[in-house]
């Protein structure tokens, strides 16, 4: 059988040729080609890696969208989509040779149905303002990534992005009815409905998640959820993490699915209070926060009930919000923890992993040691609910070998995330950086038939090509070098 | 050798010969789709589950396992499947359930099969084991295989072992009766959901609306005291004969239209026998006299309707897709399947 590779590929057509084709098919306004303008968008997110593209289109409507795939594909273009570049994992990074697709003009809500509870939006709008737009109605839209302010719903989509309250509401997939998708090809499928279901194979779910490798989202309809009237968190300190970690499993088994269940450590505690006073207690090796929703008088009793168990469990000290305020108080400390830990040190690299919530302990633990191994520092911050680690390592991005220790300070929680039964990611994606995470977590066979499905949306490799799916040739290296950790993570950036 | 590596040499047996095979779990869905055809290849021996950890809401069970099995180890535990798949004559299994990807009154207010899959093992149409997903609530590792196979009915590999997201049980349940037209049903089921109430279930059949609210006794006491409406004795009883077809309008179907339709769509022009779930988004029809127009109903509203059991098929089962999709669906199928030796004809009749 023949390898399937998605790296690069060499364009058919000198790029002077694209970029003529590209000018006769959009408005000035909508193609950056200098230098300068293209800087900004020479990376995402994952600022370690950066890259200018061949240039930039800024469609405004689908037809544009259309019209650049279609030159992509005729010259053998690669093209990358990007919402509003928050990603943390690069998978929106470009290549020298590739069209950046920002679908950023492409803001507006459509349509808002409160009777349906539907919005039908394009994708560059921001998460945040389908909320804003819905609050009016009551309604809102429940995946609240923490960079939803700036975020785009088609890179939501494109992650299958999670926030702090998907335990209770689901991730975006969850959230999704109906996707409009423009292929390699310049045309569109309609996948999904407005209805509960579609006929035929699921392909919203299989779009979801799938990084702009198999199609670019240019339309989305979004189920909307009535807002609860009153929401309530209690905050718990903890004197040691198993205790903390078995409150977690506690609070489930006792029936309970909370509406955000976070968990800090005293590293993140320590970061976080001084710049947000939160209130937390600087003593204790964790807090949890536990936050219910519903009618205000169901709450009451519901709260009553779970600082019982949080107490049972061993939390050493329960406070439950009175107010609004106080709610918003005690969420604050969570909402700054990235912006407190990058006050700490030049940089922090944020993971992201999943483990089973009983190995939660051993895991911080083993973070620990890691901190001695790599000499970093590393705070965590937790969506203890669902088990989704995020580690922040602390690191100079100015010094070459912290960040070589970081990189590999970080691979080894992922290889423990796996080793736990874990994912290497819960909700920020593979992109190029977790690329030869990705050969520990599936096997040859899996990963062949990735390049398959690839391959049945996009037969010449140009959407978004060697992001989230490694060739079989690269984990063959990987897994020569893998076992010895403290290897540079990254020996080969994509083949600009 | 373990069952499931028996399953794939079987499988590569049939793949090298083009032998057509039909996965079989206890038949309980036989009915459903286009008619089965091919050498049986039977699950059955996929029995048991394999891990089970209520605190992590995670159940993982081989795919020949009763429904009822595994719903009787959550039970244990206060736990339940949320999506609450029908057990036709009382029976089915695990991968069946996931295979056909119907999901029960739940649906609407808690979410469908697929939302509730978090991975799955599956031989392919090469024999190989290929496991997708995971054992965790969150996992955006690779392309989520384990959902697109949900709903796939069999055409894309054998189901082994499937990975589910379970729920904890509600600390209570309340079903109240409204006297209601089919128009008035529907809105009053749009007022309801719009509103604070921990529904987890709506139908309107035979001039009546009753709608299920599961949560916390406070907020089932504050909803008795602001909804009205006559509260149904026996409640759990009318939901499952709901949930798996045992009330007297599926017996009394000879052909039966499943029309699924966003939620503000008006009622179905038919005369015939109809019960609307799902706060409007399902409707049952049961031998209407114009199945052609219903087809193109749903069609004009943004849905889709299903020929869901009857005695001929001529219609198709399914709504015929777009050319475009039909395209990407045979691609797929050959992805997975490249000899199309699994269930051929039940998802469309092509392949
Ligand atoms: C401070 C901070 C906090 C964060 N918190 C969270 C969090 O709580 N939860 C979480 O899940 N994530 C979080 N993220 C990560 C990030 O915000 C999400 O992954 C988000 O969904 C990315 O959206 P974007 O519009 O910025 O996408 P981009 O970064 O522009 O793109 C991300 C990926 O989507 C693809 N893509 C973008 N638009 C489309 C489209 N229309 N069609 C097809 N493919 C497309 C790109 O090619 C790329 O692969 C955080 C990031 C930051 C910086």
């Amino acid at each position: 059988m023949s390898a399937p590779i998605l790296e690069a590929r060499r364009a058919a057509t000198a790029p002077r040729e694209v970029l003529a084709r590209l000018r006769r098919a959009l408005p000035a306004s909508a193609l950056l080609t200098a230098p300068e303008e293209l800087k900004p968008y020479e990376c995402d997110g994952l600022t370690l890696y950066r890259q200018p593209p061949l240039a930039v289109a800024l469609p405004g409507d689908e037809d544009q969208v259309l019209a650049v795939l279609r030159i992509c594909r005729a010259t053998g273009t690669p093209v990358i989509a990007r919402g509003a570049g928050t990603g943390l994992s690069g998978g929106a990074t470009p290549r020298a040779d590739a069209v950046l697709l920002v679908l950023s003009r492409l803001d507006r809500i459509l349509h808002l149905d409160p009777q349906a509870r539907s919005a039908r939006v394009q994708p560059g709008v921001r998460n945040l303002a389908i909320s804003e737009a819905a609050a009016p109605y009551g309604l809102t839209y429940a995946p609240d990534p923490s960079s939803q302010i700036a975020c785009s719903i088609g890179g939501n989509i494109a992650e299958n992005s999670g926030g702090v309250h998907c335990l209770k509401y689901g991730l975006t997939l969850h959230n999704l009815l109906r996707l409009r998708v423009a292929t390699i090809e310049g045309e569109i499928l309609e996948l999904g409905s407005e209805a509960l279901d579609a006929p035929g194979y699921d392909l919203v779910a299989l779009l979801t998640g799938s990084e702009g490798l198999l199609g670019v989202v240019t339309e989305a309809t979004l189920r909307l959820i009535p807002a609860a009237p009153c929401a309530r968190v209690v905050l718990a300190a903890f004197d040691d993490l198993k205790r903390a970690g078995a409150a977690v499993a506690a609070v489930i088994a006792a029936g309970f699915i909370p509406a955000g269940l976070e968990l800090m450590d005293r590293p993140a505690i320590a970061a976080v209070e001084p710049y947000a006073q939160a209130g937390y207690p600087l003593d204790a090796e964790a807090i949890l926060l536990c936050e219910l929703d519903g009618t205000a008088e169901a709450l009451d009793e519901e709260l009553a009930r779970v600082e019982a168990v949080l107490r049972a469990a061993g939390a050493r000290d329960c406070r439950v919000s009175r107010s609004d305020a106080e709610r918003a108080r005690l969420w604050a400390g969570r909402k700054a923890a990235f912006p407190a830990v990058g006050r700490l040190a030049p940089d922090y690299y944020c993971m992201d992993g999943t483990i089973p919530k009983k190995a939660l302990a051993a895991v911080l633990g083993e973070i620990r040691a890691m901190e001695k191994k790599y000499g970093l520092a590393c705070a965590n911050v937790f969506h203890a609910g669902d088990g989704n680690l995020h580690p922040l390592i602390l690191f100079d991005a100015n010094r070459p070998e912290q960040v070589a220790r970081a990189e590999a300070f970080g691979q080894e929680i992922l290889q423990r995330c796996v080793a736990h039964g874990g994912s290497i990611t819960g909700e920020h994606g593979v992109g190029i950086e977790k690329l030869d995470a990705m050969c520990a977590q599936f096997g040859a066979d899996e990963l062949e038939l990735f390049h398959a499905l690839k391959r049945a949306f996009d037969p010449y490799g140009l959407l978004n090509p060697g992001k989230a799916i490694p060739s079989l040739h690269r984990c063959a290296e990987f897994g020569r070098l893998h076992v010895h950790a403290g290897r540079l993570p990254h020996p080969e950036l994509p083949r600009f | 050798m373990d069952a499931a590596a028996a399953l794939a040499e079987r499988v590569r047996q049939a793949a090298a010969r083009a032998e057509r095979l039909r996965i079989l779990g206890q038949g309980s869905k036989d009915f459903y789709g286009g008619a089965p055809c091919g050498a049986p290849l039977q699950t059955a021996a996929l029995r048991g589950i394999v891990a089970y950890e209520p605190a992590e809401l995670v159940l993982v069970a081989r795919a020949g396992t009763p429904l009822v099995e595994i719903e009787a180890a959550l039970a244990a535990q206060g736990q339940m499947l949320a999506f609450e798949p029908p057990r036709f004559s009382g029976g089915g299994t695990l991968g069946g359930a996931v295979a056909a990807g119907l999901s029960g009154p739940r649906r609407a207010y808690a979410g469908a099969v697929r939302d509730f899959v978090l991975g799955a093992q599956l031989i392919d149409g090469r024999g190989r084991l290929l496991r997708f997903g995971g054992r965790v609530l969150k996992n955006v590792a690779g392309f989520d295989v384990s959902r697109l196979l949900v709903g796939s009915l069999g055409t894309l590999g054998v189901l082994t072992e499937v990975t589910l997201k379970v729920l904890p049980r509600p600390a209570q349940e309340l079903t109240l009766c409204y006297a209601l037209s089919q128009s008035e049903a529907l809105e009053r089921m749009h007022r309801l959901a719009a509103g604070p109430w921990p529904l987890s279930a709506s139908a309107w059949l035979d001039g009546r609306l009753a709608v299920r609210l599961s949560g916390p006794p406070a907020a089932l006491r504050a909803a008795r005291r602001e909804l009205g409406g006559e509260e149904l004795a026996c409640a759990a009883r009318f939901w499952d004969e709901l949930r798996d077809q045992r009330l007297e309008f599926f017996a009394r179907a000879q052909r039966l239209w499943r029309v699924s339709l966003p939620p503000t769509a008006p009622p179905l022009p038919t005369e015939a026998a109809t019960i609307v779930e799902w706060g409007g988004a399902l409707r049952w029809v049961a031998d209407p006299a114009e199945a052609a127009d219903l087809r193109a109903q749903a069609r004009r509203h943004g849905g889709h309707a299903s020929l869901f059991r009857a005695p001929d098929k001529a219609e198709g089962v399914f709504a015929p897709l777009p050319p475009a999709l039909a395209e990407l669906h045979r691609r797929l199928k050959t992805v997975f399947d490249p000899a199309g030796i699994f269930n051929p004809g039940r998802l469309y009749p092509d392949f």
